[in-house]
């Protein structure tokens, strides 16, 4: 029998490697997306666990506004990439300094 | 004992399909980690009876999220090589918020604090419960304005995309409306004498 706390491990562990690798990964804007995705995912665990040992599908409906939300920032995010591309024929972090404030 | 076992297989590549996604070099592989790692988190939602959020998780994200992905990635073309110049440079400071992070967790979830009181009841593990149903029933009554709310910020996400990509043809018509609302009879029609 599982418990709680062993999902909460997992949801944990896939958390901090989003974290980890926002900090590697930090040229490639491509990478930092998934990077949140997989920490969105990790909280999308958690939620569905609480849902689970907790009896409340309240979890559940968050999960749902979840993922709607982290679907639309992926489809957002990658259109200003396209059309950043488009000016400058380059995606690193490091030419994208053209606000500046 | 089947439940446990499924629940190390479905975790334990799970946190490893994570790990790809990291250290993976070319971005094409580390699109296809995160889509096995979505399969097997949608597992562990399965485990938890949350059957219709875990095929919500691959019709959606692998199914279109992660398309969404692929295709940015081979349109644009990403000098990975260059990106990964100095790599290493930050794994001391990220490595260690990380490990900071996952020890507060791991303390945090394994206090009892959270599991107190926290223990499927017989009804929810004897199957007999519709989760799609049960959802259904609590979205659609209780939770209807942030569902609503969902479907609005969807349509923005839709026209943003659109608009923040859209390029117009430079040989395109397009209707002049002022012009054509205030044109006048003179400047159509003009009197011949026979």
């Amino acid at each position: 029998m599982v418990g709680l706390s062993e999902y909460l491990i997992v949801a944990a562990a896939l958390f901090s490697l989003g974290v980890i690798g926002l900090f590697l990964n930090r040229k490639n804007v491509i990478a930092i997306l998934m990077c949140i995705e997989l920490m969105l995912l990790a909280v999308n665990i958690n939620l569905v666990a609480f849902s689970h040992f907790l009896n409340d599908i309240s979890g559940q409906i968050f999960v749902f506004f979840v993922l709607t939300v982290a679907a639309c920032e992926v489809a957002i995010g990658l259109a200003i990439l396209v059309s950043f591309y488009r000016l400058r024929r380059s995606i690193e972090i490091e030419d994208i300094n053209t606000l500046q404030g | 004992m089947l439940e446990t076992a499924f629940f190390n297989l479905f975790a334990g590549l799970s946190i490893f399909a994570g790990l790809g996604v990291v250290l993976s070099r070319n971005t094409m592989h580390a699109v296809m980690f995160l889509i096995f790692c979505f399969f097997n988190a949608a597992g562990l939602f399965f485990l938890l009876d949350a059957e219709f959020l875990g095929i919500i998780l691959i019709l959606i994200y692998v199914g279109a999220v992660m398309v969404l992905f692929m295709f940015a990635i081979m349109m644009l073309e990403v000098n990975v090589s260059k990106m990964r110049d100095n790599f290493l440079q930050y794994l001391p400071l990220g490595g260690m918020i990380a490990v900071i992070l996952m020890i507060e967790f791991v303390a945090a979830s394994t206090t009892g604090v959270f599991t107190e009181g926290a223990k499927a009841t017989a009804e929810h593990l004897a199957m007999d419960v519709n989760n799609t149903k049960e959802i259904g029933q609590v979205l659609y009554t209780k939770y209807l304005l942030g569902f609503e709310i969902a479907a609005i910020i969807l349509l923005v996400a839709l026209v943003g995309a659109i608009v923040l990509t859209i390029r117009g043809r430079k040989d395109a018509k397009y209707q002049n409306i002022s012009k054509q609302v205030n044109v006048r009879r003179e400047d159509r029609v003009r009197k011949v004498s026979m």
